[in-house]
């Protein structure tokens, strides 16, 4: 795909790259913290927006807020662009660099360095990856709630930067409502403690800004996070329907009904069949839509909510329930919607979406997503948290044909104008990155994007933190 | 010259005028809060009194808007009329301040305020998701929108959610809600000294059974003996269960005591508006906002030094604290302790001279105030908006 532009690479950088390694190299203690070979930079030149591609002039791989410091003070001072990365597992092109920009990366940065149960935080190093702070949380008894599909590889660093979500945010929240506090190196090397392990912080709300700032206010190397106790008990049912308008209606009938599950997952049929195919959850393949749904508390309290949810979806002709019945099949109902976007992979390239759309409208939406992409001769599978009306429409096509990816590409912005369009906007999850850095026009205005960019060079100035990203290329540096 | 803008476009013109005059601008909302922060003087007042009513209510969206000037009791009784209410529990100070008038949407999100509930459902600024305000030009914009998951874009409404009125003129705020609980009951503990409650409390939050409310009376606050609190709030026969393992738990530190209903509700409304702490009327009141687990220690460290009545809150997390006025209320010694204890002090009621004497907001480190004069700078350029309420010069 070449549709996304990207800013053109300063051939004086380039030049200076035997230079700025050399110097990179003085700032770090580990000698193979710095990379510049370019078959060891090509695990580096994207993210999970493989469409795109740039290798870096170099990466570097710090291993203390020190060095971070040290790296960013330097490239800002050189005015050489910085792209951070965590582990590389942006769906946005988030982490996707530039051909003269240093990476630097946090990954090696991933310890825990205390879990407080009584507080109900832990203190990490941002570089850790989600999973591995519930790991390191499990054997209190507690959990990190915010699951992105992708939490065995993301990072911590990489959540905090596109504001992540998950399946189970519906009654958790997203990474900003589980962030007390961030360590945060600025460009000019000052490094700054934003919040901490109290409830709020003095000042205005910085955590909560730096939160989703998608790597361009500064590098975020530690951070305290909410942990939760774990439940005494989770069980989800599988809700089959003869069509999306059913399943919708019962999403909504639901919290309308005062029941918030810690997850309501929706499937549409191509989604189903990929995924258990995949993973042999048990799905039920001649469904039109499948709604997993997940409720939390004891024994009791699950069967007693279960009851309330499967009469709602009776109301609505549910035409299959599947009640999960132990640990494995709960652990394989997961691992199937855990997997979609590996599944589809399997059987086709895709791209992914992420609008948000207000639930009301979403047998609407879909309808329409569907005309849209058969309108470009594409098919899509449909898998989202239907409780907070975050989609995640997977458009699959051929890689190897430029034309099916231009038109997976531009079936992918009408999606996204459509949801901004009934109410929604561009992303509830992944961020904006370089993949919808070009719509951010129909979901603000002028002002609104220069506002915004100007709390932005409050922190960098020079613009030098994930340039080319977020923000259109042409915006106008006003305000 | 007072200000009451009826929509939106008239706010905007009219801060347009005042940007162009360069008129200091007082905000106000019900002015039930304005005795909060440095004492200041503005040539205007710019109410959002006339901003009023509910613009957006989906119940099966959990989603509500209001106009900022919309009294905050007729938002919620809007929602507890479809079975639904605000997460955050938001306190109403008008006991505590001594102060009339009606607290409004508009207050609670610049002061981001939030009651008992914070604990387990967030604060104010978790549950806004949409804000319309007029910025120091002049100019209308907008942040977040209507829908519960969206990041696009930096999140100004972070900054804007308790800025205290000193970055912008709100004129709408979308919140996320949550269905009304069909019942409440909450567990009383009688007698324990502050750290063993701060501790009880701690070790409750840590348990599968969700309580939503964890807090303190010490002896002589509202009550002859001191007096530990959890709230459980769900189903009626969920929350029977979730109180006979609590009791059960912690059976060793004392009986626990059953209170339902409105006998219930009406504790919980005085422990979110601080009401045990709201006479005599003379003292300042402190509220610290420290690591939970720290509650009783910080506050025995500040009671070591001065005589204070204490109430806690968010199982030790926000410490209440009522003292005299003399030697500055306390504020050195009590800000040296809340930070070394990995919190903060904001001063929320004191008389004129002191706010004007002290520094009312917990002072930031100098970097990030930087930062925050830059940021305001960004949002209101001539420095129209609350000038000085915050800090000193800005």
């Amino acid at each position: 795909m070449t549709g996304i532009a990207f800013p053109a690479p300063d051939p004086a950088i380039l030049a200076r790259k035997r230079e700025i390694v050399a110097a990179l190299r003085r700032l770090v203690a580990a000698p193979e913290a710095v990379i510049d070979d370019p078959v060891e930079l090509a695990p580096y030149e994207t993210d999970a927006f493989t469409a795109y591609r740039r290798v870096p002039l170099a990466v570097v791989l710090p291993g203390s807020t020190e060095e971070v410091s040290r790296v960013l003070a330097y490239l800002a001072r050189e005015r050489v662009p910085v792209v951070p990365r965590g582990a590389g597992t942006s769906l946005a092109g988030g982490a996707i660099p530039l051909e003269d920009a240093v990476v630097v990366g946090v990954a090696r940065m991933n310890r825990v360095l205390a879990i407080d149960p009584a507080n109900r935080t832990a203190r990490v190093e941002a570089g850790i990856t989600n999973l591995a702070i519930t790991q390191a949380a499990a054997e209190h008894g507690f959990f990190y709630a915010p699951d992105p599909s992708s939490q065995l590889a993301c990072t911590l660093a990489g959540n905090i930067a596109m504001n992540s979500g998950g399946a189970h945010c519906l009654k958790y929240g997203v990474t900003s409502n589980n962030l007390l506090g961030v360590t945060l190196v600025l460009t000019d090397g000052s490094v700054v403690e934003l919040g901490g392990e109290a409830l709020d912080a003095p000042g205005y709300d910085l955590v909560g800004l730096v939160c989703g700032s998608e790597g361009q206010l500064g590098i975020v190397t530690e951070a305290v996070v909410r942990i939760l106790p774990q439940p005494e008990g989770a069980r989800p049912v599988l809700l089959a329907f003869a069509s999306s308008e059913a399943a919708g209606a019962c999403v909504a009938d639901i919290i309308g009904a005062g029941i918030v599950p810690v997850a309501i997952e929706f499937m549409d049929n191509p989604a189903i069949r990929i995924c258990e195919a995949f993973a042999k959850a048990g799905y039920p393949t001649d469904a039109a839509a499948m709604l997993i749904v997940e409720v939390e508390g004891s024994d009791a309290e699950i069967t007693a909510e279960l009851f309330r949810i499967v009469a709602i979806a009776r109301r609505h002709g549910v035409t299959a329930v599947k009640e999960s019945r132990s640990a494995t099949e709960t652990a394989q109902i997961w691992k199937g919607r855990k997997s979609a976007f590996g599944a589809t992979g399997r059987i086709a390239d895709y791209i992914c979406m992420d609008g948000t759309i207000p639930t009301g409208r979403l047998p609407e939406v879909l309808r329409r997503m569907d005309a849209i992409v058969r309108g470009y001769g594409l098919r899509v599978a449909n898998v989202f948290h239907a409780g907070d009306g975050n989609l995640h429409p997977l458009i699959l096509y051929d890689v190897n044909d430029p034309e099916q990816a231009a038109k997976a590409e531009a079936a992918g912005a009408d999606i996204l104008k459509l949801c901004v369009e009934v109410g929604g906007c561009l992303t509830g999850e992944h961020g904006v990155g370089i993949e919808k850095r070009d719509l951010m026009r129909h979901q603000f205005t002028e002002a609104e994007l220069a506002l915004q960019a100007a709390v932005r060079r409050v922190f960098d100035p020079a613009e030098i933190l994930n340039p080319g990203k977020v923000f259109p290329l042409d915006l106008e540096k006003a305000a | 010259m007072r200000l009451e803008p009826a929509s939106e476009a008239e706010a905007a013109t009219l801060v347009r005028a005042l940007a162009r005059d360069r008129t200091p601008t007082r905000i106000e909302g019900g002015a039930t809060r304005q005795a909060v922060g440095r004492p200041i003087q503005t040539a205007a007042t710019l109410s959002s009194r006339k901003l009023a009513g509910i613009t957006l209510y989906e119940p099966a969206e959990m989603v509500v808007a209001a106009r900022t000037g919309t009294p905050l009791a007729e938002l919620e009784a809007a929602l507890a009329a479809k079975g639904q209410m605000l997460p955050f529990e938001p306190p109403d100070h008008r006991v505590l301040l001594g102060s009339a008038g009606e607290p409004t949407v508009g207050g609670v999100v610049a002061g981001n305020l939030s009651g008992p509930r914070r604990l387990a459902a967030g604060a104010c600024r978790d549950a806004l998701i949409g804000l319309r305000f007029v910025d120091g030009r002049g100019e209308l914009l907008r942040t977040g929108g209507r829908v519960m998951k969206n990041v696009t874009g930096l999140d100004l409404g972070k900054l804007l959610c308790g800025s205290w009125g000193t970055l912008a003129f709100l004129t709408e705020a979308t919140f996320k809600v949550l269905p009304r609980p069909e019942a409440e009951l909450t567990l009383l503990f009688e007698g324990l000294p502050d750290d063993r409650a701060v501790a009880l409390l701690c070790a409750a939050m840590g348990t599968p059974f969700g309580p939503s409310g964890a807090a303190h009376l010490p002896a002589g606050v509202g009550a002859p003996r001191a007096r530990t609190v959890l709230r459980l709030e769900g189903f009626a026969e969920s929350i029977r269960y979730r109180a006979d393992r609590l009791a059960d738990r912690f059976a060793e530190h004392a009986r626990a005591e059953r209170i339902e209903g409105e006998a219930s509700a009406a504790l919980w409304r005085a422990i979110r508006d601080v009401e045990p702490l709201a006479e005599p009327h003379g003292r300042a009141v402190w509220r610290l906002s420290l690591p939970p687990k720290r509650g009783a220690e910080a506050a025995a460290a500040i009671r070591a030094e001065r005589a204070c009545n204490v109430l806690y809150d968010w199982s030790g997390g926000l410490v209440w604290l009522a003292t005299d006025e003399d030697e500055d209320a306390g504020c050195a010694p009590i800000r040296a302790i809340a930070r070394r204890f990995g919190g903060h002090a904001l001063l929320l009621r004191g008389s004129r001279e002191l706010r004007a004497r002290i520094a009312p907001f917990h002072p930031v480190a100098d970097r990030v105030r930087a930062l925050e004069a830059e940021i305001a700078k960004t949002f209101d350029p001539f420095g129209l908006f609350d000038p000085g309420l915050r800090a000193a010069g800005t």
